[in-house]
């Protein structure tokens, strides 16, 4: 590998740091509070009456509760009222955006800028409460149904979970090697250190009655008509698949990768110095992938980042807060820059060219005006789609399943929530709380279907 | 600048903050530092009667109640009186009393109920010339189970009787120290008064257990598995030692007797407030032992900076103004009306004025208004309780608004009277004074 006279590595290169400072970067981004910080975080919360931050959580956690429960000295308690309404209590504790959601409701940021770390404080106490390995839920009478749930992500956990508490026997198929979905494969891999992912797993079934089956993917495996003749009800809960390609000259050079491939690799990488980084590297997109994969490639020792994205700060999925540690971490963002074209040479890329873009009569415009980023590594984060075979007739909507209030498809006995249909923000604890409430409306229906029927007079 | 030199019964010390009797004063290496750091006087640490002095537990002596982040609200003691040698006392309190002779040095003293033992001890601290004595007829455990401490205070005789023997056999000022642990305060400060004290300080502890260890079920502190009561100090006593100095200062049987006020004092604020209610001065102890001697120089400058900004002069400006502001219940003026109000600005929709209303009293916030999250006080309901004053957590974002005379009460329906009256006139008042007929 060329060293160059400063000492870095051109090109893509694995090996860039030393390894005491991998484990300082990959190190977990927030540690969890020690009892007394927790104490001190949890005396700030009010205890607000129908409370704000509960009502901007999607799983609605009674969240004063929670947090005055640790502060009793009770987390074991508080744990318990957190997994009532999400059983994935621990991961959205780890990677919720925090900040959109109940810390931006908390009423003391109208007090002092400065809300309640709520986030920190449901970490607390899950991690006490999955440590001591306490389960909560233990299994009703069984039911003798069977439901079939496509994918181990967050929402098909979540349903899962829920339907086994009902008594049903629960069969998960899921197309990849390990269960846990995005907690698995697409998270930083900072925000959810030591196999966490996986352990959760194992916590959320170890309630019983639900069998995995990884290695066994829709549309190559098994179609849903297959399972609507199999089990008693469906429930999907797949993830997105595709991703959004930019349909430009050079997309196809060595270097040019997408970033949800990289953020994967990263996460299961036992060794992080095994995963090879550009010198320079671009990131092309607006969101957390963007952020994720941006953070990341400077943890592995990238010289220069810079995030590309094609319209204003305000635009950016990416919260205020996941922005400003890509900027913390040394992250260049630059706004209002469209990818035109991917210079490379000898079949790797060398850089990008970029137009300027600006909001004309309302659309997004090139302006004309172009200039050369030089990079050997561009991430593609421009989004992502659900690209699924083997639904059969499953009616969609703009690219998703199309579902009703409670999850339910087109097709009979076939529930479907989490990425794969098109209510709710693209976030873990909404598609808990999606696979949460399809299990409950399943349950019902699967109840009303048991009842003896009896003459209405 | 404000004069904030004080004058208790003729004891003067640059300002009015004396260390109360307890371990902060028990021998010449603290008393020094105090002074060094600023107090103005300090009473010592109860001295006993001559002989073995008493044996104190080896394990732990106090106990706490916090607030959040372990701020220390409330600390309990089972230490009793000095257990060092009284001669070794007496020596270091005439030298530091030669070292520093512009600060008060009062000497507390606790022996047994009879005159011989009194008559004794007395001109051994007399010779120590230290500014005056300090009763000890407050402590609550250990000593009381000898009948010493408040064993003396519980009875007013006692009190009475051990004073004049005091006010016989010294020409020191005599500072009567009361025991909180009693039904009425002004029956012991009655009978201190009756037997010739200088001076009633007060409160000393209060009985109390601070709490239970969950896990070997005895009282904190445990002493090997059993817990004993002790002395309850520190900020959580302070508003019911305020009512005790407030209750002597008004009786008229004791009006005018000089009351060193002591009780949970913290701050300037605190010790304004003892001030105000008719104390001459102030003892401060569980504040020092929290955060050590230098707390003083808050509250020296801050209690000195308040009389500037209000144009006090002197503590004389200052002590007894609000006395006779305290009355009985039944004085109140029930034409007062009062309607909460809140700031919508300042308010930042917890919710917690609407709940404790809507649960536990008069029903008078709203939690929605047009369908908006909204807390607005409905004045139909208010009583003007206050409570959601004080489960507020933003100061001054809802207030009590007094209504003019003249104006609508919309909870009753009656206009607002001008004149002043009270229960004792009141038509529901079985035994209100009627106009001879």
């Amino acid at each position: 590998m060329d060293r160059l006279g400063n000492g870095q590595m051109a090109g893509i290169s694995a090996g860039r740091l030393s390894q005491a400072q991998y484990e300082t970067n990959f190190a977990d981004l927030h540690p969890r509070l020690d009892r007394h910080e927790a104490l001190v975080a949890a005396d700030r919360c009010y205890f607000c009456y129908d409370a704000p931050c509960m009502t901007a959580c999607p799983t609605s956690i009674d969240i004063p509760l929670f947090i005055r429960q640790i502060s009793t000295g009770n987390p074991i308690g508080s744990a318990k009222t957190i997994f009532d309404q999400n059983i994935l209590g621990g991961m959205c504790a780890r990677v919720c955006p925090t900040e959109t959601l109940c810390e931006q409701a908390c009423v003391r940021n109208t007090a002092e800028d400065k809300p309640v770390e709520i986030g920190k404080l449901q970490r607390y106490a899950t991690d006490i409460a999955m440590e001591q390995g306490r389960q909560f839920y233990s299994r009703k009478a069984p039911t003798g149904k069977t439901v079939a749930v496509v994918g181990a992500g967050p929402a098909g956990l979540a349903a899962a979970h829920r339907l086994a508490m009902h008594g049903h026997s629960v069969v998960i198929l899921e197309a990849r090697e390990k269960s846990g979905g995005l907690n698995e494969y697409g998270i930083a891999t900072y925000k959810a250190v030591d196999d966490f992912a996986s352990r959760e797993v194992d916590y959320v079934t170890a309630i019983g009655g639900i069998v995995v089956q990884n290695g066994q993917a829709l549309g190559r495996d098994f179609s849903l008509s297959d399972l609507t003749s199999r089990y008693d009800a469906v429930f999907l809960g797949m993830g997105l698949q595709g991703v959004n390609g930019l349909g430009i000259e050079g997309e196809n050079l060595v270097g040019v990768e997408d970033a949800v491939d990289f953020i994967a690799a990263l996460r299961q990488a036992k060794d992080k110095a095994a995963i090879p980084v550009g010198r320079r590297v671009v990131v092309l997109g607006g969101g957390m992938t963007a952020i994720d994969a941006a953070i990341q490639s400077k943890l592995l020792g990238a010289e220069e980042v810079t995030i590309c994205y094609r319209r204003g700060r305000e635009n950016m999925n990416a919260s205020g807060y996941e922005q400003d540690l890509a900027t913390a971490n040394g992250v260049i963002i630059r706004h209002w820059l469209a990818p035109k074209a991917i210079i490379g040479k000898d079949g790797t890329v060398r850089g990008i060219e970029v137009e300027y873009t600006a909001v004309k009569d309302g659309r997004l415009v090139g302006t004309g005006e172009t200039g050369i980023i030089a990079a050997d590594q561009i991430f593609k984060a421009i989004g992502q789609n659900f690209s699924a075979s083997g639904l059969g007739a499953l009616q969609f909507e703009k690219g998703k399943i199309l579902v009703d209030a409670e999850g339910r498809t087109s097709v009979e006995g076939v529930w479907a929530g989490g990425d794969c249909i098109g209510i709710g923000e693209d976030l873990t604890v909404s598609a808990v709380a999606q696979g949460r409430d399809a299990a409950e409306s399943i349950n019902r229906a699967l109840a009303a279907g048991s009842q003896p029927a009896t003459a209405v007079a | 600048m404000a004069d904030i030199r004080n004058d208790f019964v003729g004891i003067k010390s640059p300002n009015p903050f004396w260390l109360a009797s307890a371990p902060p004063t028990d021998k010449a290496y603290n008393v020094e530092r105090a002074f060094k750091a600023g107090w103005g006087g300090v009473v010592w640490k109860t001295l006993g009667e001559e002989g073995p002095p008493v044996v104190n537990v080896n394990g732990p002596r106090y106990g706490a109640i916090w607030g959040a982040d372990r701020r220390l609200l409330g600390l309990n003691n089972i230490e009793l009186i000095t257990d060092r040698d009284l001669y070794t006392n007496l020596t270091e309190m005439k030298q530091v009393k030669k070292n520093w002779p512009d600060r008060a040095i009062v000497a507390s003293i606790m022996v047994p109920c009879t005159e011989e033992a009194w008559k004794a001890i007395l001109p051994l601290v007399e010779e120590t010339e230290v500014d005056g004595i300090e009763l000890n007829f407050g402590c609550p455990h250990g000593m009381s189970e000898r009948g010493m401490g408040s064993a003396v205070g519980q009875v007013p005789e006692y009190i009475e009787m051990v004073v004049r023997w005091c006010k016989q056999y010294t020409r020191m000022p005599v500072i009567t120290k009361l025991t909180p642990n009693i039904t009425d305060i002004r029956k012991p400060a009655r009978a201190a008064k009756a037997g010739g004290t200088d001076a009633v300080s007060l409160i000393n502890t209060i009985n109390s257990i601070v709490s239970v260890d969950l896990d070997n079920f005895a009282p904190n502190p445990t002493v090997g598995g059993k817990g004993s009561h002790g002395g309850y100090c520190g900020p959580a006593v302070k508003p019911i030692a305020l009512n005790m100095v407030a209750e002597i200062a008004r009786d008229p049987e004791t009006y005018g007797l000089p009351i060193s006020g002591i009780g949970g004092i913290t701050t300037w604020r605190d010790a304004a407030e003892f001030l105000a209610l008719g104390a001459g001065n102030v003892q401060v102890c569980t504040a020092a032992m929290t955060y050590g001697f230098k707390i003083v120089q808050e509250m020296i400058t801050g209690l000195s900076d308040w009389m500037d900004e209000k144009g006090h002069r002197t503590l004389g400006d200052v002590i007894g103004r609000a006395t006779p502001n305290v009355t009985d219940w039944q004085y109140l003026n029930l034409n007062y009306i009062a309607k909460a109000h809140i700031d919508q600005d300042a308010c930042i929709k917890c919710g917690r004025c609407h709940i404790a209303c809507e649960d536990t009293s008069h029903q008078a916030i709203t939690a929605m208004v047009d369908g908006v999250r909204r807390f607005e006080v409905m004045e139909e309901e208010c009583v003007g309780c206050n409570l959601c004053v004080n489960v507020c957590p933003v100061e001054n974002c809802i207030t009590m608004e007094p209504l003019a005379a003249g104006a609508l009460d919309r909870r009753t329906g009656k206009v607002v009277e001008p004149t002043y009256a009270n229960w004792t006139t009141h038509p529901n008042n079985p035994m209100a004074r009627q106009a001879a007929e």
